[in-house]
């Protein structure tokens, strides 16, 4: 049996994936008052899947009062219109509708799914979510305890430690250094009038982004766009986000913690979402520490050495700023030849870039997994919401393998050659580790 | 990233199996899959899905942590990484180099239960995959120079899941306290002193033992049919010899006679908590009529912020900042019926583990009422329809419960089962299920300071 397969699997290993085609096809409905969705229309199961966001995320959470849009993405489901916070999570429950909310650095985003016979009931609980939550203050300090028990409960993760502390060494003094969760004294002193303002002030039409997917027709969404987000005022309130330069001093810093492996997180400087050299910097992280079991990272690290269980890298591009971040988690004792391997990864990524048959092997798999995003309604709506957030465009999906296919090895190696630099790492490590230095702080 | 996603922490990873398994509403079946078998004994299972032009093909083997051998924890588990290594037709790594190279992805995991390999992957890719899996599954070479680095990455496995985390020693002690003589009393992970003995001959036997078609299952869910993939399964899957039959052979758990308690005390816990365990039945273990009624009974009583327990300690004494319950009866072992709590600032664990015993002595009083009952079962039902909606969900769920021991039958009737669950079997079940001398209680806080 085993010769017969050295021919077959030799045969595999040259076969170019085929461009599986994305089978979906994404339709722009505009409601009346003018309201845009996405639609992917599913008419396979009676679900639909509803997601959306608006533009502005918890970057914009007033200073000292980090974790104000967490808190609200809590609460806007306790209670809203006249129905109270435990009637409304029993209506959720009762017809099996999911309705969550969740903020991010720069935008704040919604998703619901429900039953298509329970479809007007489940928008419309959406819609007085947005528009009329009640923040009535038994469940907002319920909440406002979760959140503060979970902080706590945080404070001891050394990945948390690792990252809270890599970004507050980034972007000292900008938003995205703030604890976006907050801080028990920061999410303890936010006040009813906070929440309100909050809401009246970022949920409008003009930054929002509404994404369907599932059984529903285009002229029944119509009308419910209308129903659902009419009511939101037209314009959101304006907000500024400066642009910021990650810090790039190289520092390490470590952070002392009993524990025995110890978890290394860093990142330099990197590019933003809308950078014309955004497909090379992906295709070449692919390589140096994205791809699954395949990255330079994963070999060095843990296939070779046995350093860690995992070691990776990826593309960080937020609305104002740029990062590659990078990781893994090793013994105590091997901290200081993990690090090394790390560092010598990124100067060697930086100095030689890709081959030619990293650089094919990359497009193959980037390409041809690409549909493989696309395995359940949920996924869909996550990914053409991004879609919509980035303003790439209604084409996108059946435009992104081309530009990846375009990425060429001079394009890369440039990319790798200008972005990637050891001398801009900021690294924490939280643990005990040994053959470190910390930089004096 | 991970070898293992699910299955490290058993209780924790089939607690949100439970919901996926969650089948449709009133219609027969919930993911209607086709199956048959083949010569030497393999099983296969498809499950069609057309949204997009791919499939998930696994190969479940029924083997898990709880089959090994005494001494032996954790080679389960290390045998699976050893799995993405060497073969005779390929190279340390290359199995999923081409996996990659075709535009799919791999991973596999470990439980008590069972071990899974899969991928995902466009479905003219479909035939590779099978054949690289074919390959593994008698083809592997055992070397040092492969199994040492391994080790070492099994034992920064180790750390990163369990040691690293008060709250995952506090599981894995609690999980060998409970079970006295089951072989669940082992982490699946291993311990740390047995994965450093594990050597290449126990590892070779245990492959030799185990990893044979008559004790695998083939599942492919997504773009596909039972008559396309039958000719496939044949030529790739069909040819390879069955082995000897393997028995899992289990020790029995002996009756509880004496209420357990774990305390685990670190300087890095700043929210305490706890976690009370009952042992339970399983579908294939003690009173096994009592395994719908108590997965209903963790719904209604323990399942989300409307439940009974969290209406109680959290929305209207104000004790807990979460509080709720859980069981799982898709063991091929005994399970547990479940609760945990973690007080708001303020509240002692004390006056919350007494609040928690006087929700349990008023629910075993007052029994549920059949409003509740009639609500979380259409709550539990509508999740089936849900489940269908993903290419993948279907072949995880039904995977898990055929290498578990289970039917095809036991999930697609699943749906009826819920159904005929009356407020009188919840309690039933709850007496016959929450009795003191069978529980363990586990908490978890902060260290004392000197002196006190």
């Amino acid at each position: 049996m085993s010769k017969s397969f050295i021919a077959i699997l030799s045969a595999a290993l040259i076969l170019i994936a085929a461009q599986a085609a994305v089978a979906i096809e994404i339709k722009e409905v505009t409601s009346g008052k003018g309201i845009k969705a996405w639609l992917v229309e599913d008419h396979t199961n009676p679900i639909i899947t509803v997601n959306i966001a608006f533009r502005g995320g918890s970057a914009l959470d007033p200073v000292g009062k980090e974790g104000l849009a967490n808190l609200i993405s809590a609460t806007l489901d306790e209670g809203a219109g006249d129905i109270k916070s435990q009637e409304f999570q029993q209506k959720l429950e009762d017809l099996a509708i999911s309705l969550s909310f969740n903020s991010r650095l720069d935008s704040f985003s919604g998703s619901m799914r429900t039953l298509k016979k329970n479809q007007v009931t489940a928008f419309n609980l959406l819609r007085l979510a947005l528009t009329k939550p009640r923040f009535d203050s038994e469940p907002v300090e319920r909440i406002r305890s979760q959140i503060i028990a979970n902080i706590r409960r945080q404070s001891e993760n050394p990945r948390r430690i690792a990252r809270r502390t890599l970004f507050t060494k980034l972007f000292p003094g900008h938003p995205y250094g703030r604890p976006s969760n907050g801080t028990e004294e920061s999410v303890q002193i936010i006040k009813l009038a906070d929440l309100r303002f909050f809401v009246a002030q970022r949920f409008a039409r003009d930054n929002l982004v509404v994404s369907v997917v599932g059984d529903i027709t285009a002229a029944d969404l119509k009308q419910q766009l209308d129903q659902t987000f009419g009511a939101l005022p037209e314009k959101a309130s304006p907000w500024d986000v400066p642009e910021i330069s990650p810090d790039d001093k190289k520092q390490t810093i470590v952070v002392d913690k009993a524990i025995p492996q110890s978890i290394i997180t860093f990142a330099q400087p990197g590019i933003k979402r809308d950078h014309p050299d955004f497909f090379p910097a992906y295709v070449m992280n692919y390589v140096l520490g994205g791809g699954g079991f395949e990255s330079r990272l994963y070999e060095e690290v843990r296939e070779k050495r046995g350093l860690a269980y995992s070691a990776y890298s990826y593309l960080a591009p937020l609305d104002h700023a740029g990062i590659i971040i990078g990781g893994a988690g090793t013994a105590n004792a091997r901290t200081g030849e993990t690090v090394k391997v790390l560092r010598d990864e990124w100067s060697k990524m930086n100095k030689s870039g890709l081959t030619q048959t990293e650089l094919k092997d990359a497009k193959t798999y980037l390409t041809g997994s690409y549909p493989l995003r696309f395995s359940s309604s949920g996924r869909i709506a996550r990914m053409i919401t991004a879609i919509q957030l980035e303003k790439l465009g209604l084409s996108y999906i059946k435009k992104r393998n081309g530009y990846i296919e375009a990425v060429t090895l001079e394009d890369v190696n440039r990319v790798a050659a200008k972005l990637l630099d050891p001398a801009k790492i900021t690294m924490v490590i939280v643990g005990q580790p040994k053959g470190v230095t910390s930089t004096p702080q | 990233m991970n070898y293992f996603k699910k299955a490290v922490v058993k209780q924790a990873a089939l607690t949100a199996v439970l919901f996926l398994t969650a089948p449709q509403f009133v219609q027969a079946g919930v993911f209607n899959p086709e199956t048959f078998t083949l010569k030497n004994g393999m099983q296969v299972v498809v499950i069609s899905n057309h949204r997009a032009p791919i499939v998930r093909h696994m190969v479940w083997y029924k083997v898990g942590a709880a089959d090994e051998p005494r001494g032996k924890s954790g080679i389960a588990h290390f045998f699976e990484h050893l799995m993405f290594k060497k073969t005779k037709t390929l190279k340390s790594g290359e199995f999923s180099k081409i996996v990659a190279r075709n535009g799919g992805r791999d991973n596999a995991f470990t439980s008590h239960d069972y071990t899974g390999y899969h991928q995902s992957i466009s479905v003219d890719r479909l035939e590779t995959v099978m054949k690289l899996e074919a390959d593994r599954m008698r083809n592997l070479i055992f070397e040092d120079n492969q199994i040492e680095p391994e080790r070492q990455v099994v034992l920064e496995e180790r750390r990163s899941r369990t040691d690293n985390s008060p709250g995952a020693k506090l599981g894995e002690q609690m999980n060998a306290a409970m079970f006295l003589n089951y072989p669940y009393h082992d982490p699946v992970i291993g311990w740390e002193h047995e994965i450093r003995g594990l050597t290449k001959a126990d590892l070779k036997k245990f492959y030799d033992k185990w990893y044979r078609p008559n004790n695998a299952i083939l599942v492919v869910a997504g773009d596909i049919t039972a008559k396309q993939l039958r000719p496939l399964a044949e030529k790739i899957y069909g040819v390879i010899p069955a082995g000897k039959p393997s028995k899992r052979l289990r020790t029995e758990e002996p009756p509880h006679n004496a209420a357990i308690r774990v305390t685990l005390r670190d300087r890095r816990v700043r929210q305490p908590s706890i976690r009370r365990r009952y042992l339970a039945p399983s579908l294939q273990f003690g009173e096994s009529k009592h395994v719908y009624p108590l997965e209903v009974l963790a719904q209604v009583f323990g399942g989300g912020t409307t439940s009974t327990l969290y209406r109680s300690l959290v929305v209207k004494q104000n004790l807990a900042v979460s509080a709720g319950a859980f069981y799982d009866g898709d063991n091929m072992g005994p399970s547990s019926f479940g609760f945990f709590a973690s007080p708001r600032p303020g509240v002692s664990i004390e006056d919350l583990e007494a609040a928690l015993d006087k929700e349990i002595t008023l629910l075993l009083e007052n029994g549920v009422t059949a409003s509740n009952v009639a609500r979380a079962k259409n709550t539990m039902l509508a999740e089936a329809i849900y489940a269908r909606d993903s290419v993948g969900g279907g072949a995880r769920v039904i995977g898990s419960a055929l290498a578990a021991g289970q039917t095809i039958a036991d999930v697609e009737e699943w749906p009826e089962r819920i159904g005929k669950v009356t407020a009188e079997q919840l309690n039933q079940a709850a007496k016959a299920v929450l009795i003191e001398k069978n529980s363990i209680t586990g908490l978890l806080l902060p260290k004392k300071r000197n002196g006190s």
